[in-house]
Formats: C-alpha cells, structure tokens, sequence
C-alpha cells in the first residue's frame, strides 16, 4: 500500500505553467497557505520548460525566483486522478496526496492538437510542441533533417528552436494562408512586445521556406518516417526527411474543470473578471480559459491568486495588463482557425485512437462520440480521448459528453488508499 | 554541455545527459516505447504527457511515461512490456 500524505490548505493551485506560478506565488505572498502540484518533474509548464542547454529568458527566471522565495509548497511529478469541492487526490511516483482546500485555481494549460492523416502513427512523427519538448529534455537533434507542419505560431518557433540547435529544419509547412497571417501579425501589432518578438523569430527563421496553404498528406516509412508528402498551394510533393514534427494549435486542458461542473462555452472554461469560474471556489487562469499567451496567464494567474487570498483589490490591478494581452486571444482564433479540407486528410484505414488502433472507418459507421467509444474501444486507452476525442470533434463534430473518475491512469494502491480513506468515493 | 549519465535501455547502454527525460533515452537507444494492439511499433509523440505513447517500465515500475519521468544512474528502462 502506498504512503498517503494529508494536506491541508488554503489555496490549491494545479498546474505549474506561468499562470500555476503566477497564482501560487501572489496567493502565498498574500498570506495564504498555498500548494502547487504540477505533473511534470520540474515547474515551469510547457513555454517554460527547462531546457539542459540553453540560458532561459528573463521573466522566467523572476517568476522562478519569486516562486522559491514565497511560502508556496511545491508538488511537481504529481498527476491528480480525483477531486471534489474540497478535496484533491493526486499520485507522485511513490506516493499518494490527499489535499484538502478551501479554494482552488485551475492552472492546467494546453496540449498540441493532432490531426490523424496516413502514417502519423509512425515513429519519428512527433508533436511540434513535443519535439521542442524533448531537445529541451535533452534529445540531440543536430544534422536531423526535420519537416514541420500543422498550424499555430507554436510551428515557427519550434522551427527558430531546432535550427539554434543544430537541426535542419527543411520547410515549415502552415495550413492557413498569407492573408491570415498578414492580418494576423496586423493585429498583433497593437499589444506591446508582439512585434518584437514575431521579427526576432522572424530574422532566425529567414533561410527556412515557410509554406502557406500547405498541409501533410501522409507520412511513409516502413518502421520510421522517412519521407513526408506534402500538400502546397494544390500541388503534391515528397520531402525525405528524419522527423516530422506536426501540431494543429492547441486545446484547453478543460477536463478538471468539467469534471467540476465549472460552465465551459466551445470548450474554454467561463470566468468572471476575477477568474472565478460557475462554481463559487473555484478559479481558472491562462490557457483553458483561452488561449493567449505567456503574459495573458501571468496576468490571469496573479488575479486568480490574489482574487482566491481574498485581495481583490490588488485583482483589480492586473485588470487593465489583461485586458491589453487578451487583444491576442481571437486574432490567434481566427488566423490558425483549421480548413475544412483537413478533415479529409484521414483514410479509412487511417488510425483515429492511437491507443485502441481505432480506424477512421469504424467510426463512420456511428453518430457520437459515446456511440463510438461504446463499439470500438476509441478514447477508451490511457490517454482517454486527449488526442482522438479532440480530433473527433473536429471531424464529426462530436463533444466528449462526460470526464469521468479516475481523470488519469492510475496505480490500484493508490485509489485503494485514498477509498480506504473514504473522503472521496 | 551538461555533464552525461548512463542508463540502459532493453539492456543497451546509453549515454544522456543529466536531467533528461526517460523518452529521450529511448529516441538516443534508437528503441520504440511501446507496440501498438494492432502490432506498430510506437514512439514518444506528444512529448508532454497527454498521449501515453512513450510508456515504457522503468526498473521493473510498468507504464509509466518515459516523458514524465528523468532518468537516474543505472536506470533499467524496457520498451514494448
């Protein structure tokens, strides 16, 4: 039986990504006995992942700093599997916490979303967020020949990243037209820094062909990827290549807070403007209430902390910095907004649910998601819809009706210690 | 450059850097993570923790995600369990 641990305190914040961070430390400066559980072995999120080779930027570092200098206990490699109104479970490798709150703050960021298309199954077919993930986790990544593809402002900073690092990045290949991301960067122009930061990436990736209207067709290989075919302006063509780094923008990490009964509106998580969600102790910031942005969750995540230690005034303050970093959140709608020919990328023998091997032809014989899940196994794996449940809403337009417990995967001794606890069900 | 440790993946020696991810050793082996119901071989693909592609056993723990988990001195990492 694994060790259970109780905690107890004021505020909870899950997820360890700036808007976690943000939210933990004002909470606890405030005077709150806070707690932090992130699910990855270091805090940090996905943007502020720390990389074993590079310095990290500056804002980083503050939050860091004023994070280890606050009265915040951390939590990291913690995965929350329940909760309830007062109460969070969550397993570590070797252990299991039971964390008993009066407010909560969901932090719970993002993730990729993945478009099934022939061959993505492959190995060496990664994530674009997941391949920076992983030369930040320390995979050499020099001399590979690498195609990036799928849409988002995430594609080319992942393309400035592999070519720092030694990488050949041979094209970029961006869904969405030149029109779109010419209005796009228009409009970024009036929300300060913007522009700086997409000309700096712009500069580091010059020598690299940027495609628009461009899209993968299918990966080929026989036990690796070894060459792309590609999809330009209506014309086919191959590209050889070592990796294949796809991602199609992002989605909210909604499922705590459905889970919860917190109101969502086309999946974000609905706050009032001190980040409280529906239900009355309840707060979410950064991504899962839209995604925006670094300095959008910063300000999101100190108005929840400070709103959660009961100092709505000094809430009241970071109003006016959100509001001027919220202006990203529906020009990045629009512009990485998906064209409906993506929907025709998958055959029939394309696997949908990589877990369960689930074709695209077993779910057209059904008419939703439960009917699906229910006679083909898919989003029944461990990754519970993360990946296919989001591409089946795009191709056939079906929600996940229901998050049930356990939220992820889980060890029997640690659900057995926290029943034998009998606080939660 | 970050100093390296040595772990071993499906027996196999492998030299990584100290601090990196479980899957990073399985992509530096050239190994897959895991076999699929249908029989593909699988790799790392999400990178961050959603997909559960990269779950390999490390020292004798099953199904963990390699991406989730750094590597420590000595570590016996086996894929397609």
């Amino acid at each position: 039986m694994d060790n259970l641990t109780r905690l107890n305190f004021d505020v909870a914040v899950i997820g360890g990504g700036p808007a976690g961070i943000a939210a933990a430390t004002v909470a606890a400066e405030s005077g709150a006995a806070t707690v932090l559980l992130d699910d990855s072995p270091a805090m940090g999120g996905q943007i502020w992942r720390s990389d074993l080779l590079a310095q990290h930027d500056v804002g980083r570092a503050q939050w860091m700093n004023r994070l280890r200098n606050s009265q915040v206990k951390r939590i990291p490699g913690a995965q929350v599997f329940h909760l309830d109104a007062k109460t969070i479970a969550a397993e570590t490798g070797d252990a299991v916490f039971q964390v008993e709150y009066r407010r909560l703050i969901l932090a719970t960021g993002a993730r990729e979303f993945f478009l099934p298309f022939p061959g993505w199954t492959l190995p060496n077919v990664v994530g674009a967020g997941g391949l920076q993930a992983l030369i930040k986790s320390g995979f050499p990544i020099t001399g590979k020949r690498v195609v990036i593809a799928g849409t988002g402002p995430l594609l080319m900073t992942v393309a400035d990243f592999v070519r720092a690092r030694g990488g050949n990045v041979l094209c970029v290949c961006e869904q969405t037209s030149w029109r779109k991301l010419a209005l796009f960067a228009l409009q970024l122009s009036v929300v300060p820094g913007k522009i700086q930061e997409a000309s700096r990436l712009r500069r580091g990736i010059r020598r690299i062909p940027l495609w628009t209207n461009s899209w993968p067709l299918a990966a080929i290989g026989k036990d690796r990827v070894d060459t792309v075919k590609l999809s330009r302006g209506g014309r086919v063509f191959e590209v050889e290549c070592d990796y294949l780094a796809c991602g199609f923008h992002l989605v909210p990490n909604a499922e705590l807070a459905a889970f919860m009964g917190c109101q969502l509106r086309d999946g974000f998580v609905e706050v009032d403007e001190y980040q409280r969600t529906t239900i009355r102790n309840v707060f979410c910031a950064g991504e899962p209430t839209g995604i925006g942005g670094v300095e959008l969750a910063l300000a999101e995540g100190q108005i929840a902390g400070y709103s959660a230690s009961g100092q709505e005034g000094s809430s009241r303050q970071l109003f006016r910095q959100r509001a001027v970093h919220r202006r990203v959140v529906k020009p990045l709608r629009r512009a990485f907004q998906l064209r409906a020919e993506l929907k025709a990328l998958a055959q029939p023998e394309t696997f949908v649910c990589r877990c369960e091997d689930v074709p695209l032809k077993s779910l057209r014989e059904h008419n939703s998601w439960r009917a699906a899940k229910l006679h083909t196994r898919c989003g029944m794996g461990p990754c519970q819809g993360r990946v296919c449940g989001t591409a089946a809403d795009f191709l056939f337009g079906w929600n996940m009706d229901s998050t049930r417990p356990p939220l992820f995967p889980v060890r029997c001794s640690s659900l057995a210690a926290i029943s034998e606890d009998a606080a939660l069900p | 450059m970050a100093d390296t440790i040595s772990v071993r993946v499906n027996g196999k020696p492998v030299s990584v850097p100290r601090g990196s991810t479980v899957a990073v050793a399985v992509l530096v082996a050239g190994a897959t993570s895991r076999i699929s119901v249908t029989g593909e071989p699988r790799g790392p693909f999400c990178g961050t923790g959603s997909c559960f592609e990269c779950r390999v056993a490390i020292d004798g723990r099953l199904y963990r995600r390699g991406c989730m988990e750094l590597c420590e001195p000595g570590m016996e990492i086996t894929s397609h369990g």
